[in-house]
């Protein structure tokens, strides 16, 4: 199958290249010329650019296919421009063994949607107890380790799983909280909380928890990424991280950078998010960071929660949004508010991300797997449970207007979605 | 943020969820109400016919004995029918979510949902999801809100105090867990309190308290100074557990209150008690029963305030 894409505005961020042009692609890669030409795609008005790299997306397989399939979810994906997506451990039961693994890339494989890297689990069943064979899941096709949102309360096997994932060069992925300080709260321990009566998690959850990270990476030299920031004084401390050199990453959640405690309003469960919405200030810092690239990238921390899921009290809600297809349009959103270029915007989501994830994709150069997206850049829709392909239909960010509408995906040189 | 959901679209009151956002104008309405209601529970045939044919349901998804109690006669007051159901032991057991006993019980006509739960927000939940004229009332959810209480701590003040622009009320013991507190601390702010503080400490506090208009003390012979208006939280015996206290006989020797640093306060102050007490653990008896001591009066008004909700968002 070869493939030309005209009249384009191509963009491909991890150069910096934004202007008009042709892209061809064949045998699955991006080509320098157009050579015989089985289909063209005319993308006028349109932006072209590498499929997005969405590095936190539950597919929720295997375990709660009643709250999302495999089916469904990548068609969300793909549906979001995203060629690529990495899936956190907890499912049910968790991915903590290479049958598991092995199982859940052949079922994605097999559906040529978009690309799973699944992240295996750092512990056993995600206990915090014992060390998973990390050797041998990452041969089943694991990219990196981590604990998704159960934070490893003893320090001890916190230190070992770093020495060990540093001893064979294994990426580790910490979300960082403190499993005590964060016991029991459900929203940010500030005014917003106390007015509602909600148990609070307070900011220093995060930023405890991440300065003994950073200690154990230090003392380790373990790869670490550090998952979902969301405190202004976390940004800070990595920013004099990465200062002083250590090779640390970080990313944020979409909805992080937009909302913050007061989207809260009467006990809306949508919001009910891990890690908390916090405060105007965090918020704000959060977006300078990943303006600044203090923060690499930034993932839509898909979570599909079923309405039985969400139609509770709030704190008795079970947390996590839907976004794989809210990725494209609310990193629009952030970059138009920062006034960033385009193809800045577009690299939080492309190259940084595949970079953090530790692939070749993210990128436009000949030679390189053809994921592209092409996008219109232009067109609005309302976030609406009847707009969104994902099984999962809740979100804070029901009812926004929002600009960015996907036209085509493609993976590996195959079309995969037309819009 | 979204439109009030207590209020309809002609600013009246659909549902008494939370003190907080309500207009001043509806809250003195309120305490107005209760004031016609308190002569008709003096008198020897204590019912009105507001709310003859209403079906008024107690929703307790949280055991309690005295606000379901208060409830049931002041819906029996107002004529209405009443039906109390003990949640906490029934279909919460058997799996039945929350919106499913609500549907449920809404096929049976029901008028008024009293609610008390556990969880912070519940209230809010059923009021989203029930019919147009259904009405729901919060009798308690989690630390957030307890608003009939709150109503009725103003009434007190109200009946013994007068003019709340000219007050000092202290409001001492676990704030953090106290959805009574939060609900007067936004009816005095409402009602045009110049002073209201918290005494407690660092612990039983909860971060940025200050924001809902209040002045902290840790130190509560400071605290005491000159207050009109005292109120007691209960302390649960559990808070020895998280760590937030060492024990109950310390904490009565820095937060309870004796005749001793109540002598602190206004020489007419009086003092209020959301019940049930723990004698000596935050009040000492001398207090509880003493000439200051308006506790009683508390729970008779308590019944007029709540006919007077129940006969505002349904009557």
């Amino acid at each position: 199958m070869r493939l030309a894409i005209r009249n384009a505005r191509l963009i491909d961020p991890a150069t910096g290249r934004d202007g008009a042009g042709d892209l061809y692609i064949a045998d699955g890669k991006i080509s320098a010329e157009a050579g015989r030409v089985d289909r063209t795609i005319d993308a006028k008005g349109l932006v072209v650019c590498p499929g997005f790299v969405d590095i936190a997306a539950r597919l929720r397989e295997p375990g709660f296919e009643y709250k999302a399939t495999l089916e469904s979810e990548m068609e969300a994906a793909v549906a979001g421009g995203v060629t690529s997506l990495a899936c956190p451990p907890d499912t049910d039961p968790p991915l903590d063994e290479p049958g598991l693994v092995d199982m859940l890339r052949r079922r994605a494989k097999a559906l040529s949607r978009a690309r799973v890297y699944p992240i295996g689990a750092l512990t056993v069943k995600l206990e915090g107890e014992r060390l998973t064979e990390m050797a041998q899941l990452a041969e089943a096709g694991c990219v990196a380790f981590s604990q998704a949102n159960a934070p490893i309360a003893d320090t001890q096997v916190l230190w070992r799983a770093l020495q060990y994932a540093a001893t064979f060069g294994f990426r580790v992925w910490l979300r960082p909280e403190d499993a005590w300080l964060r016991k029991g709260g459900v929203a940010h321990d500030g005014e917003v909380a106390t007015r509602l009566g909600l148990p609070g998690i307070p900011s220093f959850a995060e930023t405890i928890a991440l300065a003994s990270a950073l200690e154990l990476v230090r003392a380790t030299g373990a790869r670490v990424h550090f998952c979902r920031l969301s405190t202004a004084g976390a940004v800070g401390m990595i920013r004099i991280a990465k200062r002083e050199g250590l090779a640390v990453t970080c990313d944020v959640a979409i909805h992080h950078l937009h909302l913050c405690e007061l989207d809260l309003g009467y006990f809306d469960s949508n919001c009910r998010l891990d890690p908390p919405l916090r405060s105007q200030r965090d918020r704000d810092a959060l977006a300078r960071g990943l303006e600044e690239g203090v923060i690499d990238c930034v993932c839509s921390d898909h979570t599909p929660v079923d309405d039985d899921g969400k139609h509770l009290p709030f704190a008795e809600a079970e947390p996590g949004a839907t976004g794989l297809e809210l990725l494209l349009p609310l990193t629009l959103k952030w970059g138009e508010a920062r006034k960033l270029p385009l193809a800045k915007s577009l690299a939080r989501i492309t190259s940084s991300a595949a970079e953090v994830l530790g692939v070749t994709t993210g990128r436009l150069a000949p030679g390189a797997p053809a994921d592209v997206t092409v996008f219109d850049p232009n067109a609005t829709f309302r976030v609406s449970p009847q707009t969104l392909r994902s099984q999962g239909k809740h979100t804070p960010f029901t009812g926004y207007e929002l600009a960015g509408r996907v036209r085509y995906t493609i993976v590996d040189g195959n079309v995969v979605y037309e819009g | 943020m979204q439109r009030n959901p207590q209020l309809n679209e002609k600013g009246e009151l659909q549902h008494l969820l939370s003190i907080e956002g309500l207009p001043r104008e509806i809250l003195m309405q309120i305490l107005r109400t209760a004031e016609s209601f308190v002569g008709v529970t003096e008198r020897e045939v204590k019912k009105v016919p507001l709310l003859r044919g209403k079906s008024v349901f107690n929703l307790f998804f949280e055991p309690s004995t005295r606000t379901r109690t208060t409830f049931e006669i002041a819906a029996k007051r107002l004529s209405a029918d009443v039906i109390n159901l003990n949640i906490a032991v029934s279909s919460q057991t058997k799996g039945e979510s929350l919106l499913d006993t609500v549907a449920n019980l809404s096929a049976m006509q029901a008028d008024i949902f009293v609610v008390r739960h556990a969880s912070s927000g519940a209230p809010f939940l059923i009021a989203s999801h029930v019919k147009p004229h259904e009405h729901v009332v919060n009798a308690g959810d989690g630390r957030h809100a307890h608003p009939t209480q709150g109503l009725l701590d103003l009434y007190t003040i109200r009946h013994y105090k007068q003019d709340f622009s000219r007050l000092t009320v202290a409001i001492i013991g676990d704030v953090l867990h106290s959805r009574v507190a939060r609900s007067l601390i936004h009816g005095l702010t409402t009602l045009g309190t110049p002073e209201v503080r918290v005494i407690a400490p660092q612990t039983l506090l909860p971060a940025g308290v200050e924001a809902l208009g209040v002045k902290v003390f840790h130190d509560m012979r400071e605290g005491l100074r000159d207050c009109d208006a005292i109120v007691m939280l209960r302390l649960q015996s559990e808070r020895m557990k998280g760590a937030l206290l060492p024990s109950a006989q310390e904490y009565f020797k820095n937060y309870g209150l004796t005749s001793e640093k109540l002598a602190l306060a206004k020489s007419d102050a009086i003092v209020m008690h959301p019940g049930p007490m723990n004698r000596g653990v935050e009040i000492d008896s001398s207090v509880a029963d003493g000439p200051h001591s308006v506790i009683l009066p508390q729970v008779t008004f308590g019944i007029a305030v709540r006919m007077a909700v129940m006969s505002m968002v349904a009557g």
